[in-house]
């Protein structure tokens, strides 16, 4: 009723971070993809570096591991030419006395330009936004969104069939616990796209079925029944002992994306997984390596996309 | 002041210029040694006008954190009590999850002693059920009720074993006392930090479900209608829980229930902020639940009002919402807060009930009165001026609040406990 605001992220029309695609306009996420073609040329460049973020500093702050994300957002910087610092830290370490906003003014104090936040809480780059007042990229929050990964998911998309319009993705695996999930069931359907999510039920929440254009099945059958692009989500093996999963060998059986699947798909639907892979079990290996798979091909949009982004939200000029 | 400087006996009070409920007319009453004397007296010992708020009876609430002794970063008797007062509280049931945890008659005794000097809102211990709150091995409740304590609990836990709590009922029954409940189902709650359902799910956070609640309150109505004992459920936030109550009530099962403004005015739509601020246990439900606990207060399944006052320090209401701890602070705006928004559809004369005589019955005290010869537990109100929320004044240690900012009616401007002033704004 009279929650605080909790990010100045709606002033004037342009917004001021990346933590989900709540304040994005569709026109505005095109606008977004759209850069991202001309990043991607930069890459393909033999001097892959061009000044735009030249004098700007930007803060890495992850509070769980990643070495893949955080490498693609600190080279996205430094092929723009901004300055880049790390700040690592495991989130537990924080709980020993300091807070997060404390650790956050802390940062802020270094006079950074914007942070790429990596957090295990949902809604903790949430908190850096307010605490910092500066840019903030959310590079994945607990469960609740990881955006940057859903744009080079959409992106991928996009350069395999021309546009989301009228596409069908399905996502497959442990979607309860993914942020992968969430972030493409809000973004995609921006773009024109239906969405079905599944997984078994224990790891299929209901409340999901709310999202505009998402729909929910424990059937991968069904969900990738005319699917222009199938997701295969990686499948911590922490949730066997949470008690969602009886066995891996159950749940390989009948939700691994493979090539018996995959012809339910649309005749050259293309194969995403955010990565890292656990090969034959939520993916096949000869659907992984296959002519489908886009897998290494997301990693190369990664930062083409980081860089549209960091440039949005720094530069601004579209 | 001349009589109570000079430490004789002869303590006097009056206070002028005060209405009495569902009444117009400006009146006096006065006060002698913690007793109400009289209306419309000649004035005697200290006069106090009153501006023409309204008196009743000082609120009494049946379920506070006061954090001392061991959590005294937090709040403390000094803070805790002095933020009851200015809520316009006379006394205040304090809850034993502490540390350590109140469950010896030394601890109870030397908590109220302390609280005594301290001339702000009574204080009232509630005791841990079983000792040190272990769910196990049942405390001595005997002694304990001996030394002071007025409730037994084991909330900040909750009960799961469903035969220590029979037991525990039993024996509290046997001894005239009243068993609260923290009633959630630990294994369904699981990690759930907020109400589950769209929200949570869109969030990402985990959720708890709302058959937590009612499955635990389930077992606990079949308990009180096995043993026929005496069982009060804390802080309902969901609609189904309330039907259970309502049911049970309905067959004449002696349970009695409390909700909590924040419960009231607040939804699971809080959390889109990701402000632990909103972190609460049990969670902010869904506007279908809250609509629900309104209608029990009106139709009396609700026995009464509680705040659950659970302060905690700003860094850790600072920290990310898997992180930061359960609970939220506001009982000096509990009355301006239920009196703004609720005040039209409650009525007066109900809303003073579910903070007065409603809490007292819970506990098996005599309604308080403003008849001559009741306790000078008073409270006075200005029903009528706007003021803005500013938690920098609280008297807590808790200064930040949801509310902050908003104008509310109904400001407590003097509270009086056992005859002495205890808050005046």
């Amino acid at each position: 009723m009279t929650a605080p605001a909790t990010t100045p992220a709606t002033t004037g029309t342009r917004p001021r971070h990346l933590l989900d695609f709540a304040d994005w306009t569709p026109e505005r996420l095109t606008a977004l993809l759209d850069n991202a073609d001309t990043m991607n040329q930069v890459l393909d460049r033999p001097v892959r570096k061009v000044p735009a973020l030249q004098g700007l500093t930007v803060c890495t702050a992850f509070f769980e591991n990643s070495t893949r994300t955080r490498v693609s957002f600190e080279l996205a910087a430094r092929r723009m030419s901004a300055d880049v610092v790390s700040f690592a830290a495991g989130a537990s370490s924080l709980n020993k006395g300091e807070s997060l906003g404390d650790t956050v003014e802390v940062l802020t104090a270094y006079k950074v330009d914007a942070f790429v936040v990596r957090h295990p809480a949902s809604g903790a780059a949430h908190l850096v936004a307010r605490y910092s007042g500066k840019p903030v990229i959310n590079a994945g929050d607990g469960r609740r969104a990881h955006p940057t990964q859903a744009l080079l998911d959409a992106y991928t998309i996009r350069q395999e069939f021309g546009s989301l319009s009228g596409k069908t993705v399905a996502i497959v695996g442990d979607i309860r616990h993914s942020r992968v999930a969430r972030s493409n069931a809000e973004l995609l359907p921006k773009l024109g796209a239906r969405v079905r999510l599944c997984g078994p039920a224990t790891l299929l929440p209901a409340g999901l079925a709310a999202l505009p254009g998402v729909t929910l099945t424990t059937d991968p059958r069904e969900a990738v029944r005319g699917a222009h692009a199938v997701m295969a989500l990686r499948l911590q093996q922490e949730r066997m002992s949470g008690g969602y999963l009886a066995s891996l060998a159950e749940y390989a059986d009948h939700y691994q994306v493979n090539g018996r699947l995959l012809r339910e798909a649309e005749p050259g639907a293309i194969v995403l997984h955010p990565g890292p892979m656990n090969r034959d079990l939520e993916i096949s290996s000869d659907v992984a390596d296959g002519e489908r798979s886009r897998i290494l091909r997301q990693v190369e949009h990664g930062q083409a996309v980081r860089m549209s982004v960091l440039y949005h939200l720094l530069v601004g000029r579209e | 002041m001349d009589a109570c400087i000079q430490g004789t006996e002869m303590k006097q009070l009056t206070i002028t210029n005060i209405k009495r409920p569902g009444s117009d007319g400006l009146e006096s009453v006065t006060v002698e040694n913690g007793v109400i004397t009289g209306w419309n007296l000649p004035h005697q010992g200290d006069v106090i006008d009153g501006r023409g708020g309204t008196v009743a009876p000082a609120f009494i609430e049946p379920h506070a954190h006061l954090r001392e002794p061991g959590q005294t970063q937090k709040e403390d008797l000094a803070s805790g009590l002095a933020a009851a007062a200015a809520g316009g509280y006379g006394t205040v049931v304090s809850m034993p999850n502490t540390s350590p945890v109140v469950d010896d008659p030394a601890t109870v005794r030397a908590l109220i002693e302390k609280a005594d000097g301290l001339g702000l809102a009574r204080l009232r211990p509630a005791a841990a059920l079983t000792r040190g709150q272990n769910g196990e091995h049942l405390a001595e409740l005997a002694y304990l009720r001996e030394a002071g304590a007025v409730m037994f609990t084991d909330d900040g836990r909750t009960s799961e074993d469903a035969r220590v709590l029979r037991l525990g009922l039993e024996y509290a029954h046997s001894l005239g006392m009243v068993v609260s409940v923290h009633a959630e189902d630990a294994s369904l709650r699981a990690g759930g930090v907020m109400n589950e359902g769209p929200v949570s799910e869109a969030l990402g956070l985990p959720g708890n479900p709302a058959a937590a609640e009612a499955a635990r309150v389930a077992r606990d109505l079949e308990i009180v209608a096995q043993t026929g004992a005496r069982l009060h459920v804390q802080h309902l936030s969901t609609a189904r829980a309330l039907e259970l109550v309502r049911g049970a009530k309905a067959r004449g099962l002696p349970v009695t229930c409390e909700v909590c403004p924040h419960h009231l005015l607040l939804t699971d739509e809080a959390l889109r902020s990701f402000d632990a601020l909103y972190k609460v246990a049990p969670p902010l439900r869904t506007q279908k639940d809250a609509d629900a606990l309104l209608s029990g207060l009106l139709d009396g399944t609700v026995d009464c009002l509680a705040t659950d006052h659970a302060p905690h320090t700003r860094a850790e209401k600072e920290r990310d919402l898997l992180e930061a701890p359960f609970g939220i602070a506001y009982i000096e705006i509990a009355f301006p807060l239920m009196w703004t928004h609720f005040g039209e559809r409650l009525g007066l004369g109900r809303l003073l009930d579910l903070m007065t005589a409603a809490p007292a019955h819970v506990l098996g005290w005599p309604a308080p009165t403003l008849e001559p010869g009741s306790p000078a537990d008073l409270v006075v109100l200005d029903l009528d001026t706007g003021r803005e929320v500013n938690p920098a004044g609280f008297l807590s240690k808790a200064k930040f609040s949801p509310w902050a900012g908003e104008t509310l009616r109904g400001w407590p401007t003097l509270t009086v406990v056992g005859g002495r002033v205890a808050f005046r704004r």
